[in-house]
């Protein structure tokens, strides 16, 4: 029996980890390839999610233009937070900071000054899905979604990364001065990259508060937390491989594997509201790992330089 | 061709540490001339360089470019007519990304980065060809992260990106100056072949007088923010240290005690 509860509880994993991962892609591309840690996407997720709720729960829209506008609103958040920073030269993380707490006003409103929207017997993506394919279960139809979707945006990503537009802000996140001598408005790619990082995150919000059924306010607390962690396992997973291609889908297995990890403890017994420090321990342990690769290397060839002058000391 | 008149640039003013990199400078370059600029520390070269690049606004003056004001284009606006070396080998490309995309960008300089794909069949030729005229073997590594690449690489892999769209004048701010004596002189060898081979216009900031003296059809030195001379044409020709040591005793009124400059 145990063993069956398990099992359903990794499929849930599974099937929240691939629509978490689109989120995941989002903060990608401002962690890694722009170089920027951006805490807007704590807003970003909920605005996604309060836009899409309220769209479908409330005004009985099409669930996918749902999604679309959610995509849209997100894509907003990031130029607020990409013209806070290279416009008004407001360092980064204080800009992302700023706006995700006007955010939070601002996803109270769309939720019509309410603290949740319920989505009960609205019609949702799983629920559009689960009438055109007869027997789905409803993970399946998760799994389904997620999957199409993250298909999508990879094929997109991977495209646009190998455009002009695409390799500026590539070039942007890896040497600025470089890119401002060869003519790039490094304050336009930042901006650029921005919008591209919270639609992501913002569709990821919307496809996640039709499936679970409700949108809430606190939605998206420590989404940049989780975001960070899917990104650091999925590269762990991706080991020496340096394609760009299979760098995001690791960011996809990235993102199950957290969730499995999750699952796993929960299942284990330990309380739900201990994750966020689970998850800020896993990041904390990761983002250490190179310096204590460095120290140990550091320390291995000093004693082997120690040793080699005591042997020929000796001789 | 570039015209610089009465430009001026203080550093922090109104606090203690208020610095007058450049007073008053006024300077023309005629199309084809390779001018070397030596100086102290502080003397304001490569305030002047930066000035010109647009890294910062001058204080004063105006910068002209073929009659086009450009005092106040930014940065990446200039970027259309200038191309750069700097110090620094890390600064010129960049290391997370290979070789051929380095160049790709640099190919598209002055131009609009559109939704066209990054790097075409017919650049990676041309890149290949240029590259094998370094003699570094980069042509065999196209795919190879620049960050791969040793500080001599680099820069003479950033000169030639600098060069691969014909710059107006190019600028080149000490850019031997972190690397070790031989490989200083391959790349200043290079720089030589593309400029002559080329008939580039170039401002060449450098600490050693010999290169200065080597090099280029025409001298500047600066020093406390100012042009103490000018020297071109044969009188440029037949200079010697000595003569330059000379020289800036008579503008100055005393030694130049400069050691990294005399220990060149």
């Amino acid at each position: 029996m145990d063993i069956l509860n398990f099992l359903d509880a990794m499929h849930g994993a599974v099937a929240q980890g691939i629509i978490w991962s689109i989120m995941t892609l989002g903060v990608y591309i401002t962690f890694r390839v722009l170089d920027f840690p951006d805490l807007t996407v704590d807003g970003s997720f909920a605005t996604g999610a309060a836009v899409s709720a309220m769209l479908v729960g409330n005004h009985g829209m099409n669930p996918f233009l749902a999604l679309a506008a959610a995509l849209l609103a997100g894509m907003v958040c990031g130029f607020v937070t990409g013209f806070l920073t290279a416009k008004m030269k407001i360092p980064g993380i204080l800009a992302g900071i700023l706006t995700m707490t006007a955010l939070y006003s601002i996803n109270i409103r769309i939720m019509g000054m309410q603290a949740m929207i319920p989505l009960n017997g609205a019609n949702t993506v799983d629920i559009v899905i689960r009438h055109a394919i007869h027997g789905i279960s409803p993970k399946n139809s998760q799994i389904l979604l997620g999957v199409i979707v993250a298909a999508i945006i990879i094929a997109f990503l991977y495209w646009f990364f190998g455009t002009e537009l695409g390799c500026s802000i590539r070039a942007t996140g890896s040497n600025p001065y470089m890119v401002r001598s060869l003519g790039v408005n490094t304050d336009t790619t930042t901006i650029i990259a921005l919008v591209l990082s919270n639609g992501l995150v913002a569709l990821s919000g919307g496809i996640f508060a039709q499936v679970q059924g409700s949108a809430t306010v606190d939605i998206g607390i420590g989404t940049i937390v989780i975001g960070l962690a899917s990104v650091i396992i999925g590269e762990v997973v991706l080991g020496k491989h340096t394609g760009f291609l299979p760098r995001l889908i690791c960011m996809v297995i990235g993102s199950i594997i957290y969730r499995a990890i999750i699952s796993l403890v929960l299942f284990l017994g330990l309380p739900s509201t201990d994750m966020k420090l689970l998850t800020a321990i896993i990041i904390a342990i990761a983002l250490f790992f190179p310096t204590l690769k460095k120290g140990i290397q550091q320390r291995r060839g000093y004693h082997q330089a120690v040793n080699t002058a005591e042997t020929n000391g000796k001789e | 061709m570039l015209e610089l008149s009465h430009v001026c640039k203080t550093f922090n003013p109104g606090t203690v540490n208020e610095k007058q990199a450049l007073r008053d400078i006024s300077l023309r370059l005629e199309p084809g001339d390779f001018i070397t600029v030596i100086g102290g520390n502080g003397a304001g070269k490569s305030t002047l360089l930066n000035l010109i690049a647009g890294v910062y606004p001058c204080d004063g003056g105006t910068i002209t470019v073929d009659n086009e004001d450009v005092t106040h284009l930014p940065e990446y606006k200039r970027a259309n007519f200038l191309g750069r070396v700097f110090q620094d080998p890390m600064r010129g490309t960049a290391g997370d990304m290979n070789i051929e995309e380095n160049l790709a960008m640099a190919y598209r300089r002055g131009k609009p980065r559109t939704l066209r794909w990054g790097i075409t069949k017919e650049e990676r030729t041309l890149y290949h060809d240029k590259l094998a005229k370094l003699g570094l073997g980069l042509e065999e590594r196209m795919t190879n992260k620049v960050g791969l690449l040793s500080g001599g690489q680099r820069q003479a892999l950033t000169l030639l990106m600098a060069t691969l769209q014909r710059p107006k004048l190019l600028l080149l701010d000490e850019h031997t100056a972190a690397l070790d004596p031989k490989t200083a002189e391959t790349v200043l060898q290079h720089t030589n072949e593309i400029i002559g081979g080329e008939h580039l216009t170039a401002l060449m900031v450098t600490h050693n007088m010999h290169h200065a003296i080597q090099y280029g059809n025409r001298i500047i030195m600066m020093n406390d923010g100012q042009v103490l001379f000018d020297i071109s044409g044969e009188e440029k020709k037949g200079l010697k240290v000595e003569d330059l040591l000379e020289r800036f005793q008579t503008a100055q009124g005393k030694e130049l005690d400069n050691d990294r400059m005399l220990l060149n």
